[in-house]
């Protein structure tokens, strides 16, 4: 569970919580164009490195790290699937050419693997950061001011909602059926799987249930009314969100321009390794 | 002037044979706060959801009979149009609370309605400071008490401005001091804002000093219709198997006695004032 | 039967549930433990049959430590019924049902069907012996919840708050149905906050507020003392309500309920009760 952790939302406020949710998503989108159009490990890191002090600016430091550190394992395997494949394949890379016998063919080996997998972490990062630092509800409004259709922003908020309370519910269930004998952990894998069986079957008529009340409440204050909502709530762009707008545009133009204008170099050429 | 009139109501859910209404008729007034009790299975909760309409529309099969609520016949107008001068209150707290935050909860029935986000603003704060959960408003339905959470519920209906309220049971799961708070925000706004209330309950301890009305059911019948003070006091209430108050309970023993005393007490303190004129006049 | 010594209980995300409580039940007793919600009464029973373990202190059943035994042992002697039983149910028949804990615990064919028998009757539900337990009315399932603890015919009984949702009638079965298996010998304990409940079955109370036993003794002390009431947000009976006025006319102060006062009232005007 540690690496969702990474990504719930924490009830605090800082300016980066303020900050409209479509706004965050266009810098995430931003950042999603910018790392695609590079493969290269200098602007990568880059990419890597300019959102980090915001992290801090928000104070969801911990949970971000837990969301960087459940990336790795998939980090990992796609830093080995590059090493591997650009080893094997012939002049896929310009400056490796197999077989590799210079020490400077192999550090672009690695840089190039590195900033494959960069490009990966970098997507984690800015979605990391995204949902920390939007709460369900903001998002919710997001969704509604965005034109999406008002049941699905609604399907969305019942279920975050409801998120903690299945959880305790799963919890008691275990409990009342662990009361009755039953051993969750013993048994081969077969026997474990059909051990959830009391475990699920309590969980989803419950849940059916619920909606089923849920509807009745809903019905009961007027669902449905009008087509035209109106809500209690209104997102409005402020001064900081109109800079994260200039900032994410500045940021992708710049990136076009360097990236037709001139060839990035590979950090072993600036070193000249 | 009435503001429930039901005539001959029977109601079978879509599926069963047995009727859970049968030739249910009765009247509530205007301002009146009533209290519909009985055996489980009597058919109390059946009658609450005909009261906004859930029956006929949303649980489908036919209701025979007439109901005629504030004025809306309700086999014939759509539940969002009754919804708008009867509110429904139901037993779990935690199934009537969608949103996440107490404010946008209260605010829900208003926004379904599309009224106007200043008017909203407005009513869901007096809402809020109705039900005295005003510093709850920003909290997530989850981290509160069930009776907070009540109080959320109610709140949100009573930002709708209903004619009448119908709770269903809503003490159930709630400890002897919630049921108590609940109760008192109920008759307060029974008393101070002249809403309707039809209260469904089996703790008739707590909740039978605050009836002007009492209406017993069992097996989808109406089988009593009065004032609190004779129901309770009758053996037909007894017979039935209601939790009679502990206070009438007291009464009904100083009877047996032979010692005929005034009016019949639906709560402690009346109870406590009978037995010591009943006793000091014995002594005496 | 069941020792408490000095136990401290505090959930994962740190809050502290039970500070420093002990307590001895005895076999054959019948005992209720009350408070308002939250007061810790559900999480000290949960340590009864091991499905949670003292942080500090130690739990023994039976002279057991419950952290030496898994839950499946301990609930062999301790059966635990839980508020829902919705949390429970999840067979095709109540038949299933009930004969799924003596499954659990190992039982032969033969005797499972003695024991299922027998439930069945005791809780008059043969006739619904192939019905599906969905189908059956929330006061049916609840019995059946019971039927299928009571199966394996564990020594202790913990309810909790069983009265939530009964009406009166229910009420009065319930609390005649625990008077029978007490006085069969099983050691009965009752969690729940319905006063007027206790107030009738009158058994040894144990008063709980925010995580600690502030009282315990013979419910008439308990119910009717007016400041452990308020501290443990509670109230008191109705009955006592009525009589904590009458005190001045000399009577009894530890009136409870409708039998208590009658024989009270009784005495006072010199008559046969």
């Amino acid at each position: 569970m540690s690496v969702f952790e990474g990504f719930r939302f924490r009830g605090v406020s800082s300016p980066v919580h303020r900050l409209d949710p479509r706004v965050k998503f266009l810098y995430v989108f931003v950042v999603f164009a910018v790392a695609i159009m590079f493969g290269e490990l200098l602007p990568l890191l880059v990419l890597f490195f300019v959102p980090v002090p915001f992290v801090f600016l928000a104070g969801v430091q911990r949970q971000w790290l837990r969301s960087m550190r459940g990336a790795s394992l998939f980090a990992i395997i796609i830093f080995a699937t590059n090493f591997i494949f650009t080893y094997l394949s012939p002049g896929s890379i310009p400056g490796i050419e197999p077989p590799l016998d210079t020490a400077s063919e192999y550090f672009l080996l690695l840089e190039r693997s590195l900033a494959m997998t960069l490009r990966f972490i970098v997507l984690v990062e800015s979605f990391s950061i995204f949902f920390l630092t939007t709460s369900p509800d903001r998002l919710s409004l997001a969704l509604e001011q965005s034109r999406v259709p008002y049941e699905l922003c609604f399907a969305f908020t019942t279920a975050v909602r409801f998120v903690p309370v299945l959880a305790e519910e799963a919890q008691t269930i275990m409990d009342a059926q662990r009361a009755r004998g039953l051993e969750l952990e013993r048994g081969n894998f077969m026997k474990r799987v059909r051990n959830y069986i009391p475990i699920l079957i309590p969980l989803i008529v419950n849940a059916i249930r619920r909606s089923l009340e849920l509807a009745e409440a809903m019905e009961s204050r007027a669902w449905g009314a009008t087509e035209k909502r109106t809500n209690l709530y209104v997102l409005r762009m402020r001064r900081p969100d109109y800079g994260l707008i200039f900032a994410s545009l500045f940021m992708l133009t710049f990136a076009l321009y360097v990236r037709f204008s001139f060839p990035m170099p590979s950090i072993v050429a600036l070193l000249s390794l | 002037m009435a503001v429930v009139e039901a005539k001959g109501l029977t109601y079978a859910y879509p599926g069963r044979t047995e009727a859970s209404l049968q030739d249910v008729s009765l009247t509530v007034e205007e301002g009146e706060f009533a209290l519909l009790t009985g055996p489980s299975g009597c058919g109390k909760t059946t009658l609450c959801r005909c009261f906004n309409g859930l029956i006929p529309h949303f649980y489908g099969g036919k209701l025979e009979g007439d109901l005629v609520v504030a004025g809306l016949s309700v086999a014939d107008r759509p539940i969002r149009d009754l919804a708008q001068h009867v509110g429904l209150v139901f037993q779990n707290p935690e199934n009537q609370l969608f949103a996440l935050s107490v404010e946008k909860d209260v605010a829900f029935g208003l926004e379904n309605l599309g009224v106007a986000r200043g008017e909203i603003r407005k009513r869901v704060d007096w809402a809020l400071e109705m039900t005295g959960i005003g510093d709850l408003r920003e909290r997530t339905p989850h981290e509160l008490s069930g009776g907070q959470q009540q109080r959320v519920a109610i709140a949100s209906v009573l930002a709708m401005h209903p004619k009448v309220m119908v709770l269903d049971e809503p003490t159930s799961f709630l400890d002897p001091l919630g049921a108590q708070t609940i109760f008192s925000v109920i008759d307060g706004l029974n008393r101070r804002l002249g809403i309707t209330v039809i209260l469904v309950e089996h703790r008739l301890d707590l909740a039978s000093q605050y009836a002007d009305h009492v209406i017993v059911m069992d097996e989808g019948r109406v089988v009593l219709d009065g004032g609190p003070r004779e129901i309770f006091s009758s053996e037909e209430a007894r017979l039935i198997g209601v939790g009679i108050p502990k206070a009438t309970m007291l009464y009904r023993f100083l009877e047996e006695q032979g010692i005929h005393s005034g009016t019949v007490p639906v709560n402690s303190k009346e109870a406590s004032q009978l037995l010591r004129e009943a006793l000091v006049l014995d002594r005496g | 039967m069941i020792e408490v010594r000095e136990v401290s209980f505090a959930y994962p995300n740190g809050v502290e549930a039970l500070k420093g409580v002990s307590l001895a039940i005895q076999k054959g007793e019948f005992v209720a433990i009350m408070g308002q919600n939250g007061a810790g009464k559900t999480t000290l029973v949960k340590l009864f049959n091991g499905l949670l373990k003292p942080t500090t202190g130690e739990v023994l059943v039976d002279g057991v430590d419950t952290r030496k035994v898994s839950v499946a042992n301990l609930a062999q002697k301790v059966g635990f019924v839980f508020q829902n039983p919705d949390h429970q149910l999840f067979c095709e028949t109540v038949e299933e049902e009930v004969a799924f804990a003596l499954r659990n615990f190992g039982l032969g064919k033969r005797t499972v069907q003695k024991r299922v028998k027998w439930a069945l009757n005791l809780l008059d539900l043969e006739k619904y012996r192939q019905v599906s337990p969905f189908m059956l009315s929330g006061g049916e399932r609840k019995r059946v919840a019971l039927a299928s603890v009571l199966a394996w015919d564990p020594e202790v009984i913990i309810l909790d708050e069983p009265t939530i949702g009964q009406d009166y009638r229910q009420k009065e079965r319930l609390q005649q149905f625990i008077v029978q298996m007490n006085a069969q010998g099983k050691t009965v304990v009752v969690v729940t906050h319905d006063i007027e409940f206790v107030a009738e079955c009158t058994p040894r109370v144990m008063l709980m507020a925010q995580g600690n036993i502030i009282a315990e003794g013979d419910a008439r002390k308990i119910l009717t003392d007016q400041k452990l009431v308020t501290k443990a947000s509670i109230v008191l009976p109705q009955v006592t309500q009525v009589f904590l006025g009458l005190m001045d006319l000399g009577l009894p102060g530890d009136v409870v309920n409708v039998q208590d006062a009658r024989r009270a009232l009784s005495d006072f005007l010199g008559v046969d009760s």
